[in-house]
């Protein structure tokens, strides 16, 4: 039986697809009360007074809190989980997020107070009855901006906005020398416009807290319950961390936006105790788009050098972040640790350098959104690779395939160390690219190409190939980059006495299938059907410990620790059926379920074991009864997917519209335990890739109102705006984890992107034009082509 | 996403319902399939102390035929319209349309005289009923009125309606004009409203253009009929020339709309494109 490399259908689609997914706010409990936010419609404002008398008096309030009571309480803001230092060795600055502000707002949305009421809907009429007098002040949005001369100052002790800048790759100087010195020299500069990620379930907090017991309960949307406990136990309430269970059940989605500990959280289980009854919260759609922590924003200069024969000499990159007004969780890591150190791509590029200020905002924060730091890498070289082959003429893939690094397995050859830090652990750059090429058919879409052109058809093909390190990764590694918690992950494998196998694990599942992925790999291990294992997971009660999914690590991390624990079963296991069948534990093979003294037919059942380990009557001397492993795994590198994307697009000439006529996909991510899990992860993440190339972005205007803040103007991508997704792989294991998979929740989102970019301006070469400003949307086309 | 308290009136006849909007005057709204007016509730931009059901009302559903005219029932929805033999056989262009609004779940729910009470700038109904030359009845405690599509729309959300009356059925004319008729709409990409809609409505005799209707959603704050491409075509043959010489001055004298996703310029030239796209199919 070999479950791992096939396509189980998921186990946990009945439920949801059923209607019976059990969410937060499906939570109910008794005496339960419910929050509402009353948040800043000014991006930026001194707080003159806030007024709660009236809205006191009003049916069903049953406390309201504001800036000021949070202030006198004494617990502290939200803090920030990863330091960056600025070049000459400051700490980042690192401003207080409160629970509710007291004095000033620093973006539209920010919480000045909440209100509590026995019914959402008086919780909310209340809400609008509080009377906050705000003295406006000047915004400032975009993230170069806030950094020069006279530019409104967010936090008064974070000078020019910024709260660190930050270098790496090669000496500057070479770097300069090599552009300066450069046959041909190409240049883009451009923003990486903020998306919103909108998962369809909005956030959602439930604060519980249990005077008989003096016990906390928080459940919560989150894709990392266990950090959320930790940072608000030891940062925040200074509660301790074992009176406090978080749970985080059914999650409708994340796309990072749901890593993060949010101030909702504290604020729920900390009033929880002063009211002495049940908090619910919950985001109205609105909210989420000005709450949910975005994605993106850079405003990029970036330089890449060719010398005649088309090898890249070198690229240098200026990189203003958007961190919008607060620094949420993971945010300096984004555009730092996770962007910078993806500068390399699959190319030989010798000199690298990136010089990079992070740079507070009137805005919404900005943290890690699918990909995070790696699409907007990505973005940028593919951008530049497909652009200098319109610039000097040459062919896009041959380009690239010219300056891509040779294939190494990681195994018999080094991992390729690239001038960015990274280690690279095992590729086969040119297979991925040559297989999609095959899989577009090159040759005759260039001849369409220009048949078409020749018909007055705008017909495009655009190209990226990518890399991304994921299953993050090695704590001491994280560590030295300052990360302030580790990234290992945990499993524990309980088997029950009857040989059924409960699994939990750290990893949270919020879309990716977990309870079907792990299940195989569990089930096939150990030779039992996949009904017989359980995957528990999103508890901090049941589970001991865990980091959370995101990074495409669950199945990277997440599986290996899982794997260890298998492991430590069998070889207990082995020493039980070794007593039982009179012979030395390596006289026997497991295989199918059962251990099998090698060379007979002598053998013993998984199941016989599972019991004889809990009714130890007839047992080996000197071991311990009972059949049930935890393990931490902390891997020694990160993984690094890659692939190969090509759109096809044609351009109507008329409205500007860009339709997407095809998209190939090639991606390498390792081992397969389900094929048509990672292809639907795939897909998600593409779409996703195509809607910021296409569709989304937020629409800020000056004053630092979101002006797209709903859904009749954020344009999400839908299922008729896509084609059929024509999906394909090669596999190229990972040499340094069990399974070898290298991680497929970020690949298509990282690919995608570019892509659909270089198509456009592949169809739109006609025109001499060589970029738009994402999302590219038909007005944009239309008067780009029309010379507005 | 809450409203505001509210109270709730299930209307079992027209009769009744013109009570209910009688009793309660300016503290109540109509509502039918809901599907403008819930969204506005829960923004809480609209604030009704009382809802008066009508979509149970018999009288108001269905569509029927005379000699003359195709009745559309207030509260026919969107797809009972897009199922109509009726309707495909006498005026396409409206079969064509419920296709194109919204999507399935809005189209069981919405229905046309929720959608042209309600009168959005971007909605597809106002603009093909105004090139279908149609009557809209309406209902108030001292009888029934008959407005052209004309003179019933008036402008941003709002029409020739009191707030003591009711829509109860729309009349098509069976015309000529109405049997070859077309709706082409660009939609704006998130709201999938119209950005832009054309409706037209051709009755060509003897090659020539007899009687033109051309109609714009989205373009204006109120929609309306583009007399220049009408005048343009009528008594001139139906073809590519005289369409291209009709559709090159969209919209003119009209304030067109701005908004991110299009412009003034573009969506005056985005309604010139629909206006041929939507002519080169009659023609
Ligand atoms: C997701 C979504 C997408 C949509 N897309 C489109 C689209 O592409 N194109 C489009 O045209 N529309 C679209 N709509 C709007 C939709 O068509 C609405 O259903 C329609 O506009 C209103 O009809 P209703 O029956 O739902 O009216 P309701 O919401 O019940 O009422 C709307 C207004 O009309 C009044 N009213 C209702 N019936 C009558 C009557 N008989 N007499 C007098 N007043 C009345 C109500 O008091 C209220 O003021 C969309 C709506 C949604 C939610």
């Amino acid at each position: 039986m070999t479950l791992i490399g096939t396509s189980v259908k998921r186990v946990e689609d009945k439920r949801f697809i059923t209607g019976k997914g059990r969410y937060t706010d499906d939570i109910v409990l008794p005496q339960m009360t419910f929050a509402y936010f009353v948040r800043s419609p000014y991006a930026h404002a001194n707080i003159k007074s806030v007024d709660i008398s009236s809205a006191s008096e009003m049916d069903g309030v049953v406390k309201i809190y504001t800036g000021k009571d949070i202030a006198e309480s004494g617990i502290n803001g939200v803090p920030c989980g990863w330091q960056v230092d600025f070049k000459n060795g400051d700490t980042m600055k690192e401003p207080p997020h409160p629970l509710l502000v007291a004095d000033k707002v620093r973006h539209a949305g920010d919480a000045v107070a909440v209100v509590i009421a026995e019914t959402y809907a008086q919780a909310k009429d209340a809400a609008e009855s509080v009377m906050v007098d705000y003295e406006v002040l000047p915004a400032v949005v975009n993230a170069k901006a806030a950094t020069q001369e006279g530019a409104p100052l967010v936090h008064e002790d974070a000078p020019n906005n910024l709260c660190f800048d930050w270098e790496l790759g090669n000496p500057k100087a070479e770097v300069d020398a090599a552009i300066e010195g450069s046959h041909h020299v190409t240049t883009l500069d451009f923003i990486n416009q903020r998306v919103i990620p909108n998962a369809i379930e909005p956030r959602s907090a439930i604060g519980h807290f249990e005077g008989h017991n003096d016990r906390y309960t928080l459940y919560t949307t989150s894709q990392n319950p266990h950090l959320t406990r930790l940072l608000m136990c030891a940062f925040v309430l200074g509660i301790p961390e074992h009176k406090v269970r978080v749970v985080s059940p059914d999650v409708g989605g994340g796309f990072g936006s749901k890593i993060f500990h949010y101030i909702e959280e504290a604020l729920v289980t900390w009033a929880s105790k002063q009211i002495g009854r049940p908090i619910k919260w919950t985001a109205e759609r609105s909210e989420s788009f000005v709450t949910d922590a975005h994605g993106r924003d850079h405003v990029t200069k970036a330089e890449m050098g060719f010398d005649k024969d088309g090898k890249i000499t070198a690229l240098r990159v200026k990189t203003y972040a958007n961190l919008g007004a607060y620094l949420s969780t993971f945010a300096p890591a984004v555009p730092t640790w996770l962007h910078g150190t993806l500068l390399q791509g699959l190319y030989t590029t010798p000199l690298i350098h990136i010089d990079l200020e992070a740079v507070f905002t009137h805005t919404t924060a900005v943290d890690a959104y699918r990909g995070a730091g790696r699409p907007e890498a990505t973005y940028l070289l593919e951008r530049l690779l497909d652009t200098a082959a319109l610039e000097m003429g040459t062919d896009p893939a041959e380009l690239r395939l010219k300056n891509f690094i040779q294939p190494f397995d990681g195994v018999t050859q080094e991992g390729y160390q690239t001038q960015v830090a990274l280690q690279y652990d095992s590729g086969n750059y040119h297979e991925v690219l040559h297989k999609a090429l095959k899989m577009v058919g090159y040759e005759d879409f260039r001849a369409e190409q220009k048949a078409a052109r020749e018909n007055g058809k705008l017909l495009g093909i655009g190209f990226s190939t990518y890399i991304e390190a994921c299953g993050i990764a090695p704590s001491a590694v994280v560590g030295s980059l300052g990360a302030r918690a580790g990234l290992y992950e945990s499993a524990q494998v309980r088997v029950q006495p009857t040989g059924k196998v409960s699994v939990f694990t750290g990893a949270h599942s919020h879309g990716q299938g977990h309870e079907t992925t792990f299940a195989q790999v569990v089930a096939d291990k150990f030779g039992i059907p996949l009904e017989d294992v359980e995957i528990v997971h999103g508890d901090s009660e049941s589970v001991a410990f865990g980091m959370g999914t995101y990074g495409s690590r669950s199945l990277a991390v997440g599986g290996s620790a899982i794997v260890k624990s298998i492991e430590k079963v069998l070889e207990k296991g082995a020493k039980i059926a070794a007593h039982k069948l009179e012979c030395s534990a390596e006289d026997l093979e497991y295989a199918g379920g059962k251990w099998t003294v090698k060379g007979t037919d002598k053998s013993i059942s998984f199941g016989d074991i599972s019991l004889t380990a809990y009714v130890p009557h007839d047992y080996p001397t000197g071991v311990e009864p009972g059949l049930d492993f935890s393990s931490f795994y902390d891997p020694t590198n990160f993984t690094y997917p890659f692939g190969a994307h090509i759109a096809i697009v044609e351009v109507d000439k008329d409205t500007g519209k860009v339709t997407l006529k095809r998209f190939i996909a090639v991606d390498d991510v390792g081992n397969v335990i389900n094929p048509m899990i990672v292809d639907g992860q795939i897909h998600g993440g593409v779409a996703q890739g195509i809607g910021q190339a296409l569709f989304e972005g937020t629409i800020y205007d000056e004053s630092g109102q979101l002006l797209n803040a709903s859904y009749m103007d954020y344009v999400m991508p839908r299922a008729d705006d896509l084609p059929n997704f024509e999906v394909d792989r090669t596999v190229t294991p990972c040499p340094h984890n069990p399974l070898g998979v290298k991680g497929a929740g970020e690949a298509g989102c990282i690919g995608a992107t570019p892509a659909v970019v270089n198509a456009v301006m592949d169809a739109l070469t006609p025109y001499g034009i060589h970029d738009i400003e994402m999302p590219v949307t038909s007005q944009k086309v239309w008067n780009v082509i029309n010379g507005n | 996403m809450v409203p505001y308290k509210v109270s709730y009136h299930k209307a079992n006849s027209v009769a009744e319902a013109i009570e209910l909007l009688n009793k309660y005057e300016d503290e109540c709204k109509i509502i039918a399939g809901g599907h403008s007016l819930v969204p506005m509730m829960k923004l809480r931009l609209a604030e009704p102390e009382n809802l008066i059901d009508i979509s149970g009302i018999e009288e108001l559903s269905g569509i029927t035929e005379t000699e003359n005219f195709i009745i559309i029932g207030a509260c026919a929805t969107h797809a009972d319209i897009g199922r109509s033999d009726i309707i495909k056989k006498h005026a396409p262009m409206l079969e064509q349309a419920t296709n194109k609004v919204g999507d399935v779940q809005v189209r069981n729910f919405g229905t046309i005289g929720g959608n042209i009470a309600h009168a959005d700038p971007a909605a597809d109904w106002p603009t093909l009923l105004l090139a279908a030359n149609a009557k809209i009845i309406i209902q108030n405690a001292e009888g029934t009125r008959e407005v052209d599509a004309d003179d019933f729309f008036q402008g941003l959300f709002s029409t020739d309606m009191e707030e003591n009356e009711l829509i109860t059925a729309i009349y098509i004319p069976k015309s000529a004009a109405n049997r070859n008729s077309v709706y082409r709409k660009f939609p704006q990409p998130a709201s999938r409203f119209a950005l832009v809609g054309c409706a037209a409505a051709i009755e060509v005799r003897n090659g020539k253009v007899a009687n033109a209707r051309v109609a714009f959603a989205g373009v204006s704050a109120t929609p309306f009929r583009d007399s220049g491409i009408e005048k343009a075509l009528e008594g001139r043959n139906f073809n590519a020339e005289s369409i291209e010489a009709a559709t090159s001055n969209v919209a003119n004298g009209v304030s067109v709309m701005q908004d991110h996703f299009a412009n003034e310029k573009y969506r005056r030239h985005l309604a010139g494109v629909f206006a041929k796209k939507a002519l080169t199919d009659l023609a």
